[in-house]
C-alpha cells in the first residue's frame, strides 16, 4: 500500500470514534421495541391447524357477504386504514390510480366500498375486493418496499372474491396459502417433546410443480415440505398381515447439508389393498362450475380426469355428481360404476359458467352419500372438486368446517381436489380436506390426476388407520438440539398425543407417510445454543444410549379408542432403507430451500438434485425424474 | 465444544422470533454500524442517529436477509445505504452538510493527537465524492480486501482498485498543494 493510503489510514484509525454505552444502549432498546412490535401476536397456540384465522374471521365479518352480489375480476380494493393503502400501492408498484378500463389496483377506505361497489356495479357489476386486517398492515409497507419478500407477499393473499378471468397480476394475488413459521429449532433440554399429526396431503408439491413449470418459483408459503416429501411413495416395508395396519422404519443418517447434524428419518407404510378386495364405494362428486372454472386445467380437466377414475372403479361402485355455482343441482342420481355410458353422458354435460351463488350444493352432496350409504357396507366420501370458490352454501367458513367434521362422524368423509391457478384456495381445501379425514390434492396435469386418481385410489379410498399421531421424546443426554421438518401446520399441543378426541390425519390403504427430523447430538460442533453457565448437569440419566423415545397412535377405522406403539430409538438405528431414505432427503433440502430456510449451510438446489439422482432407485412411475427436471428449472430460476 | 454460535444463526432464530438471538446480534454488531456510519458521515450525532435508526429497522429487515451473503457483508450494505439516505435527506433539507466539513466534531476526541493531523484528515475525506469516501471507509477504515468491498457495494473489485487509485490521486493533489503554501 502507498505512503499516501497509509497516512489516510492511520488518520482514520487515531480519529476513530469510541462507542458512547449510552448511545449504544438507547439504539439496542429502540432495536428491542421494534422487534417485539415485529412478533406480536404472532405466536400462535399450537394445535392441529384446522383453519387459518386470520381471513375467515374477515370474511365471517359479513365484508364478503355485502360485495357477493358484485363478484368481480378488476379492481382490487383495500379497506381499513392508511397503511394499508400505502401497501396496495407497493403491492402494485406502478399502479396508484383506479382504471376502469385495464383493470388497474386501487385502494380506498372501508366507508367507501360499498357506495364504490355501487357504482362499479352500475358500469359493469364486477368488483373484486381485497381486505386486509390492519394492524397487521401497519408493518407490512416498510418491509414490501425494501424488496417484496415472500413473507411481505404472503400478507397480501387475503383476497376476498373469486377473481374472475382475472389477469396474471392478480391471480397470483388471491391465492391463499395459510401463514405459518417454519418449526423453529428446539432445544432439547428445555423441550424434550414434539407432537404433531401425520400428513398424507400432496397438493403442495403439484404447485410447486405448476410454479416452477410456470417460470416461478412458488411463495414460500406455498411449499409445505412434509407434502413434498409425501408426494412420492417409497419402498418401505410392508405390513404382513391386516391386522397390522402400518409398520414404522426408523433410520438415522447423516445430514447431507450439515456434517455435524444427524437425521432422524421415520418411514410409515400402510398395508395395501389388493384392488379386488376391497369393499365397495359410494362417490359423490361435488363440482364447481362457476364462471372461472371453464378454463382448459379446470374444468375440461377435471372432466377427463374423472374419466380415468371411472375406469378403474369396479363395478358395485357407485357414483353421483351434484353441481354448485353456475348450473346447480344433483346432475346424476347415484348410478352404478357399471353404468359407464350413463356417468360419462353426465359428466360430459357439465359446463361452467354464472356466478350465481349455488344452493345448499354441499348439503345435497351430503345427503346423497348418506342415502346411498343407506343399508349397505360401502363407504362413502364425498370428493369436492374445485379451484378455490368455495360458494358451496354454507357462507361462513367455519360453519362449513364444523359441518365437514360433523359429517365425518358420521362416516361420510371428504376429499377435495384443486384445480388450475388464479383463485387456488390452498388454506381452505387443506382445512376442509383435514376436517373430512380426507386429502387434498391438487392436479394441474392428466398424468398428476392419474396418480392421484388411479395409482392411488386406493389410498384415496380406503382409510386403513385413523387419527395418527406421533410424539417423539429426545434424550437430553444425547441429542442437545432439534428441529422436525416440515408438518408446521400439523403441530399439535403435547397432552393432545393422548386425548382420542383430538383429529389428526388418517393413513390410506398402501400410503407411505416420513417424517424427519435434523438432531444434533451432545458434542456436536453444530449445537447452536451455548450451554447454560449456571444450568444443572443432571440430564437423562437413564436410558443413556438411546437418541429418543418414539410413541405412535392410531385408531382403527370406525373405532374410539387408539392403539399405541411405542420404540425406542438408537444411535445406530436402520431399518435398510438405503436410498429410500436418501431420496426423502434430498425432497426434503429442496423443499426447505424452496422455504428460505436459513439453516441450510450453503447447500444448494443442485447438490440436492445431486442427491435425488443418486437415490432415484426404481422410479416405476417416472414420479422421481420428474422431480429432478423441475429441481433443474428451479436452480436456472434461483 | 461449544462454539461462539454463528450471526446467520443468531439471525434464523431472530427471524423466529427468538429477542434473545436478536439482542446478541445487536450487541456484536452495534460498534461496527456505528464505525463504519461513523467513518462515512464523520459526525459523531449523526452516526448515533444512524445507528439507532438501523437497530430499530433491523427487526423488519432480517426478514430479506437470505442466508446468501456473510451476514456482516449484508449488514455493511445495510449501513452503507442508510447513510447515503441520510446524506441525501440533509441535502434536500438544504441544511449545509455537516460531518467531516465539521472539525470540532472531531477535536473533541482525545485519540487525535495534533489537529494538523485532523485538519489533514478532514480535508482529505471532504475533497473525496461521497463514492470515494465509502470506498475508503471500508477498504481502510474496515480493512477489508478489494473484493469485500466490491460485494459490500455490489460493484466490482476492478472499480473498488480504480476508486482506491483515484483516492491517492486526491491525496497527492493536497500534499503538492501543502507543498506550495
Amino acid at each position: 500500500m502507498s505512503d499516501e493510503l497509509d497516512k489516510l489510514k492511520a488518520a482514520m484509525q487515531s480519529a476513530d470514534a469510541k462507542v458512547d454505552e449510552a448511545a449504544q444502549m438507547r439504539a439496542i432498546d429502540a432495536g428491542m421495541e421494534a422487534f417485539e412490535e415485529n412478533f406480536q401476536g404472532s405466536a400462535d397456540d399450537a394445535r392441529l391447524t384446522r383453519e387459518q384465522t386470520r381471513w375467515w374471521a374477515l370474511i365471517s365479518r359479513g365484508v364478503i357477504d355485502m360485495l357477493k352480489p358484485l363478484t368481480s375480476r378488476q379492481i382490487l380494493m383495500a379497506t381499513a386504514s392508511l397503511a394499508t393503502i400505502a401497501l396496495a400501492v407497493v403491492l402494485t408498484g406502478q399502479y396508484n390510480a383506479p382504471n376502469y378500463e385495464t383493470g388497474e389496483v386501487f385502494a380506498v377506505s372501508e366507508a367507501k366500498i360499498d357506495a364504490l361497489g355501487r357504482e362499479r356495479a352500475a358500469i359493469d357489476g364486477e368488483v373484486a375486493v381485497m381486505v386486509f386486517e390492519s394492524a397487521e398492515m401497519a408493518a407490512a409497507p416498510v418491509m414490501s418496499m425494501a424488496a417484496p419478500s415472500p413473507m411481505a407477499s404472503s400478507r397480501l393473499l387475503g383476497v376476498a372474491d373469486a377473481l374472475f378471468e382475472a389477469p396474471k397480476l392478480y391471480q397470483q394475488t388471491t391465492e391463499r396459502f395459510p401463514d405459518v413459521d417454519m418449526n423453529p429449532l428446539k432445544i432439547t433440554a428445555q423441550d424434550p417433546v414434539s407432537t404433531f399429526s401425520i400428513d398424507v396431503d400432496t397438493a403442495s408439491y403439484a404447485f410447486v410443480r405448476s410454479s416452477i413449470l410456470g417460470g416461478n418459483l412458488p411463495p414460500s408459503d406455498a411449499v409445505r415440505t412434509e407434502e413434498m416429501i409425501n408426494y412420492f411413495a417409497y419402498d418401505y416395508p410392508v405390513p404382513a398381515r391386516a391386522d397390522i395396519p402400518f409398520t414404522t422404519s426408523i433410520t438415522i443418517m447423516d445430514t447431507p447439508w450439515n456434517p455435524d447434524t444427524k437425521l432422524l428419518h421415520i418411514g410409515i407404510k400402510g398395508y395395501e389393498l389388493a384392488i379386488e378386495d376391497r369393499p365397495p364405494v359410494n362417490l359423490v362428486f361435488l363440482i364447481d362450475t362457476s364462471g372461472s372454472m371453464q378454463d382448459k386445467d379446470k374444468l375440461p380437466l377435471l372432466v377427463n380426469s374423472f374419466r380415468l377414475m371411472l375406469a378403474n372403479l369396479q363395478p358395485d361402485d357407485k357414483v353421483a355428481i351434484v353441481t354448485y355455482a353456475g348450473n346447480a343441482g344433483t346432475v346424476l342420481e347415484p348410478t352404478e360404476a357399471s353404468n359407464k355410458a350413463k356417468i360419462l353422458e353426465s359428466l360430459e354435460n357439465l359446463y361452467a359458467g354464472g356466478s350465481t351463488a349455488g344452493q345448499a350444493g354441499l348439503r345435497q352432496a351430503y345427503a346423497l352419500a348418506e342415502q346411498m350409504a343407506d343399508g349397505n357396507e360401502a363407504t362413502s366420501r364425498v370428493i369436492l372438486a374445485t379451484d378455490g370458490d368455495f360458494n358451496v352454501g354454507i357462507s361462513d367458513p367455519e360453519a362449513l368446517k364444523e359441518f365437514i367434521a360433523d359429517k365425518r362422524e358420521s362416516g361420510v368423509y371428504l376429499s377435495v381436489l384443486g384445480f388450475g391457478r388464479g383463485n387456488y384456495n390452498d388454506a381452505l381445501m387443506q382445512a376442509l380436506a383435514q376436517n373430512g379425514n380426507g386429502t387434498a390434492a391438487y392436479i394441474d396435469t392428466l398424468a398428476e390426476a392419474q396418480k392421484v386418481l388411479v395409482d392411488q385410489l386406493g389410498g384415496a379410498l380406503f382409510t386403513i388407520a385413523q387419527d395418527v399421531k406421533i410424539q417423539v421424546e429426545f434424550n437430553p443426554a444425547e441429542i442437545a438440539e432439534y428441529r422436525l421438518i416440515g408438518y408446521e401446520t400439523r403441530a399439535l399441543n403435547r397432552e393432545d398425543f393422548n386425548n382420542d378426541a383430538v383429529d389428526a390425519g388418517d393413513i390410506g390403504a398402501g400410503h407411505t407417510v416420513t417424517a424427519i427430523y435434523e438432531i444434533t447430538p451432545v458434542g456436536s460442533p453444530a449445537v447452536m445454543v451455548d450451554e447454560l453457565r449456571y444450568g444443572t448437569d443432571e440430564v437423562g440419566g437413564l436410558n443413556t444410549g438411546e437418541y429418543a423415545f418414539l410413541k405412535l397412535r392410531y385408531k382403527n377405522p370406525g373405532e374410539e379408542v387408539s392403539n399405541l406403539i411405542t420404540t425406542p430409538i438408537l444411535p445406530n438405528a436402520d431399518a435398510g432403507l438405503g436410498g429410500e431414505a436418501q431420496f426423502a432427503a434430498a425432497v426434503a433440502g429442496f423443499g426447505q430451500i424452496l422455504r428460505g430456510d436459513t439453516l441450510m449451510h450453503g447447500w444448494e438446489i443442485s447438490d440436492a438434485r445431486a442427491l435425488a439422482q443418486a437415490s432415484k432407485g426404481e422410479d416405476r412411475f417416472g414420479y422421481r425424474s420428474e422431480l429432478i427436471t423441475l429441481m433443474r428449472l428451479a436452480e436456472s430460476l434461483n | 465444544m461449544y462454539m461462539e454460535t454463528s450471526d446467520e444463526i443468531l439471525v434464523a432464530r431472530a427471524a423466529n422470533g427468538d429477542g434473545g438471538a436478536f439482542r446478541s446480534l445487536l450487541q456484536r454488531h452495534y460498534a461496527t454500524i456505528f464505525r463504519l456510519g461513523f467513518r462515512v458521515l464523520g459526525n459523531r450525532e449523526d452516526a448515533e442517529d444512524l445507528a439507532q435508526d438501523i437497530c430499530a429497522a433491523l427487526p423488519r429487515k432480517l426478514a430479506t436477509f437470505k442466508g446468501h451473503a456473510r451476514f456482516t457483508t449484508w449488514l455493511h450494505k445495510i449501513v452503507i445505504n442508510a447513510a447515503r439516505d441520510l446524506i441525501r435527506r440533509k441535502q434536500a433539507t438544504r441544511r449545509k452538510a455537516s460531518g467531516w466539513g465539521e472539525a470540532e466534531v472531531l477535536r473533541r476526541n482525545e485519540a487525535v493527537e495534533t489537529k494538523a493531523e485532523l485538519d489533514w484528515l478532514s480535508n482529505a475525506m471532504t475533497t473525496m465524492p461521497q463514492d470515494l469516501r465509502e470506498t475508503v471507509a471500508l477498504v481502510l477504515g474496515e480493512d477489508m480486501t478489494h473484493g469485500q468491498a466490491a460485494e459490500v457495494l455490489d460493484l466490482s473489485e476492478g472499480t473498488i482498485s480504480w476508486r482506491m487509485s483515484e483516492v491517492k490521486k486526491i491525496l497527492r493533489g493536497i500534499a503538492k498543494k501543502e507543498e506550495m503554501l
